[in-house]
């Protein structure tokens, strides 16, 4: 394959989006009185600055990729799951109710178990707006986030009534469970908070690019995503198709959630919001995963960006004092300059494809005159 | 130099335009490579070439919706720079597309005031409009009604006030891109008329096509391009069909003309009262009856909008019917899902290439497995062999003559006529039954049509029972054994290739009964 200029511009696209947002958070930092190369310095040395740092990026990682690989199978069926939120939770709750509710086996049978049963819950969680959107036509956009908010509110409910922590029972309960047993930790890779999660991730998002391009229900994902249409006329049930990728979409997500509980947290506390638990990686990972092209392979390197980005960001803060909002503001600057530049490329290569067509066109057009003269002649 | 002469319009009349030495290149390609035209007032010049000779890019160039990389632009002796079209139209250039730009849910005059500024300033002048269309309308012989919505108007009419558009505007030369796809043989002689009137009043036009029947029929002059290049210019009385075929491919053309008169057994597709509706709810298919014999080619002419796609897409299982019966041999077929029509060997060309037939994103080898997914060679467990995938695409590539950088090219970047081959060498490879092909040659140049006609004969050999659905008349003529007008959902008649002349099948594209002796057989 020929690698062109405008390609590798594409490639880099989403680096030149973050440093042209870095910019402007650069400015911010002015006016607050800071020194935004220190700042900067800080963001670094935060997030790659010792060995425990660097494992304490790829850990924040975690849940970025699993939801990204996630987002990446249903925006290639053409949906919109902003969902992962709420299936990162659905996850966490099954996962802890799970172990739990059988405090006693051995780590080896009970994390995977509780991992699957997180993986399902959030396969259900996702597979509802799936169902709505495929029997109903419900825009999947706004029952996702709706979900969203019911999961917290579900949560909120478990934590305060069957999951709470026994001794935590009467009046000023502060809503949590007890600890998980410490045989259901995720093992440790090395000696940092790196946890057995990170690899799962990587294996997964290897095997998701399988699944897209090497399998036949992958095929026909894409194939809906791309044109329904078509996709009928080849005999796909289309709508089938979108409930799978919705519920494969939120399954990655319930794992994120089930993994953040048997590998870093190891219980469940909420102060009434999704981000405590979640670290809006269910919002997050969308931008992973268009960081990374919507490539589950591209969603590895552009997850541990955006979880270097999230880390180095703490240390920022401290170094350079400033409010915790500009951390936030930064991130949302990321985000959004993320999400134009995508969009901005795929206006400029739907623009690129009709130039290139209508060139090609004419070249084809040639050849085949020059040929047909030939099959004459011979 | 003397006064212009001022049109029937009222405009001043544009007696020579010439385009001298234009050469247009793209990245890569020489689109147009010095090409000489010139048209006069009074005459009817046809452009002719096959897609991606070059004939929009210097038409474009006229517009000003290009500017050429050398060359000139010479008005009535002047050379001008045109920068875009709004110079192009005060310079008295209109140009008609081959897809009308009319607004279905506004009236005629609002339609042609739209986009110019009104003499009332923020209100508009619609009574002014509406009085000044009369007069073109009254001066040029055009029926339009000012007031008439455009979703009420045939496509004929809707043609005529593009014309009235363009003219409003002041248009003395026209361009006229493929004006006659979409028109019933009547319309077109109709268009004609006006056409031929509109060159003796003074008006210079340039007529872009492809069908050399009609190029022949009413034109003053043919300039022909192959390549970006200027093959020649003739004028029409001294040249035939075959040698503006010709001139346009480059070598001699078969023209097919062999149908034959079937003896049929049992039928291998038959369809039988068949109804359906149409997208918005109403009737789309009324009763339709027909058969189709092995070997046989049934050719389904029509004018566009009276049915064809909803036929064929209620035979692919795409369209539920609301009654009647669709048999293939002994099987029924009616109410089978899409998967199982094509495991019972239908194959289904579908009229938008683009949006049904294939998956433009996709590479070739990708788009010739979309119906044949689930081959234990393509795929065993769900899991593609790749392997084989790209040998049978590298075959059916080979087989097919499909002009590709690779297999793994997006189908966005072929030509439309390889991208249809790319639909054609998956349904026919599958040796299916029956095979509908719906416009299978629309939008597709010379060679790749030929080729494409070629492989359907073929069919007809290995007892394929074909339905071939078409709005280019010669293609119908050219390929069908027997011959079905669809009008407003219904079968007018079913007539022998042999006992067909254009003028019957006109007549019933129109909504005419067949006469008598056809319709007792």
């Amino acid at each position: 394959m020929r690698i062109s200029w405008s390609s590798i511009f594409d490639a880099l696209l989403p680096l030149i989006a973050t440093a042209a947002a870095l910019a402007i958070g650069a400015v911010m930092l002015v006016l607050l009185g800071a020194n935004p190369l220190v700042a900067y310095g800080a963001l670094i040395e935060g997030a790659f600055g010792s060995f425990n740092a660097v494992a304490d990026t790829i850990v924040k990682a975690t849940p970025l990729l699993l939801v990204g690989i996630g987002i990446c199978i249903a925006f290639r069926a053409g949906v919109i799951n902003i969902g992962g939120e709420g299936q990162m939770i659905l996850g966490g709750l099954s996962s802890i109710a799970m172990g739990l509710a059988f405090p006693n086996m051995p780590g080896i049978i009970m994390i995977p178990v509780a991992l699957l049963v997180g993986f399902a819950a959030g396969g259900l969680w996702g597979g509802i707006p799936g169902y709505l959107k495929a029997r109903f036509n419900v825009n999947e956009i706004l029952s996702t986030i709706m979900l969203n908010v019911i999961a917290v509110q579900l949560m909120n409910l478990l934590l305060r009534g069957p999951l709470i922590q026994p001794n935590q029972k009467g009046a000023a309960a502060i809503p949590q469970t007890a600890r998980l047993a410490v045989e259901y930790d995720l093992p440790r890779l090395i000696p940092t908070r790196l946890h057995l999660g990170a690899l799962i991730a990587v294996i997964l998002a290897v095997a998701v690019y399988f699944f897209l391009w090497r399998t036949t229900i992958g095929y026909r994902i894409r194939a809906v995503g791309l044109n329904a249409s078509a996709s009928r006329y080849a005999g796909i049930k289309v709508e089938r198709y979108i409930v799978l990728s919705l519920m494969l979409s939120g399954a990655f997500s319930g794992l994120a959630g089930a993994i953040q509980v048997y590998g870093v947290n190891h219980f469940m506390i909420t102060d009434g919001t999704a981000a405590s638990f979640t670290g809006s990686a269910g919002f997050n990972g969308i931008v992973a995963a268009l960081f990374g092209q919507l490539h589950p392979i591209g969603a590895i390197p552009a997850s541990f960006l955006f979880g270097a980005l999230l880390v180095g960001a703490n240390k920022l803060q401290r170094v350079v004092q400033v409010p915790a909002a500009l951390i936030t503001a930064l991130n949302g600057l990321v985000v959004v300059f993320v999400v134009s530049s995508e969009i901005w490329r795929r206006k400029n290569a739907r623009k690129r494809a009709i130039r290139e067509l209508e060139e090609k066109l004419a070249n084809v057009a040639h050849k085949s005159h020059s040929e047909g003269g030939d099959q004459n002649a011979g | 130099m003397t006064d212009k002469q001022i049109l029937p319009s009222g405009h001043p009349r544009i007696d020579s335009l010439e385009m001298r030495g234009i050469v247009k290149r793209f990245p890569g390609v020489l689109a147009n490579d010095h090409v000489n035209f010139d048209v006069r007032a009074g005459e009817v010049h046809a452009l002719l070439g096959e897609n991606g000779a070059g004939k929009s890019t210097l038409m474009k160039q006229l517009y000003g919706l290009y500017h050429p990389d050398e060359g000139q632009i010479i008005f009535d002796g002047e050379p001008r720079v045109i920068h875009s079209p709004k110079d192009a139209i005060q310079l008295g250039i209109g140009m008609i597309h081959q897809h009308f730009m009319l607004v279905d849910s506004l009236t005629v005059a609002e339609n042609v005031a739209l986009g110019l500024p009104s003499t009332r300033g923020m209100m508009t002048d619609i009574d002014r409009v509406t009085k000044r269309i009369c007069e073109l309308a009254e001066v040029y012989g055009l029926d339009v009604e000012p007031d008439a919505y455009i979703w009420q108007l045939s496509v004929g009419q809707q043609q005529k006030v593009e014309i009235i558009k363009a003219l409003y505007r002041g248009a003395a030369l026209l361009i006229l891109d493929e004006p006659t796809a979409v028109l019933t043989p009547q319309e077109v002689d109709d268009f004609f008329v006006t056409l031929t009137q509109m060159a003796k009043d003074g008006h210079a036009l340039i007529f872009i096509s492809h069908k050399l029947h009609e190029v022949m029929a009413f034109t003053h002059r043919v300039t022909v391009l192959r390549d970006g290049k200027n093959v020649g210019t003739v004028n029409t009385v001294d040249t035939n069909k075959n040698l503006l075929a010709e001139m346009m491919v480059g070598r001699p053309l078969n023209f097919i003309r062999n149908y034959k008169t079937i003896e049929c057994g049992k039928p291998r597709l038959k369809v039988e009262n068949l109804s359906a509706l149409s997208d918005r709810g109403v009737p789309a298919l009324k009763n339709v009856s027909f058969e189709v014999c092995a070997g046989e080619v049934l050719g389904l002419a029509g004018v566009s909008g009276n049915g064809q796609p909803e036929l064929a897409q209620v035979i692919a299982g795409l369209r539920p019917s609301t009654s009647g019966k669709i048999m293939i041999d002994d099987e029924t077929l009616t109410g089978s899902t899409p998967m199982q029509v094509i495991e019972k060997g239908v194959a289904y060309i579908p009229e938008k290439r683009n949006v049904d037939g294939l998956i433009k994103e996709f590479s070739v080898s990708e788009n010739l497995i979309l119906r044949d997914l689930d081959r234990e060679f393509y795929s065993k467990n769900a899991f593609l062999n790749m392997n084989n995938i790209a040998k049978r695409s590298a075959d059916l590539v080979k087989t097919f003559n499909v002009k590709t950088p690779s297999i793994d090219t997006p189908i966005k970047s072929l030509s439309g006529g390889n991208a249809q081959k790319v639909i054609l060498a998956r349904e026919i490879s599958r040796q299916p039954r029956v095979l509908i092909a719906a416009q299978p040659t629309r939008g597709v140049d010379i060679g790749a049509t030929e080729y494409i006609h070629e492989r359907i004969i073929e069919q007809r050999e290995t007892g394929t029972a074909t339905l071939l659905i078409s709005e280019d008349l010669d293609e119908i003529f050219a390929l069908s054994d027997r011959i079905a007008v669809i009008f407003h959902g219904e079968i007018m008649g079913v007539v022998d290739r042999k006992d067909a002349t254009l003028q019957s099948i006109g007549l019933m594209m129109a909504g005419e009964q067949p006469p008598e002796t056809q319709a007792a057989e």
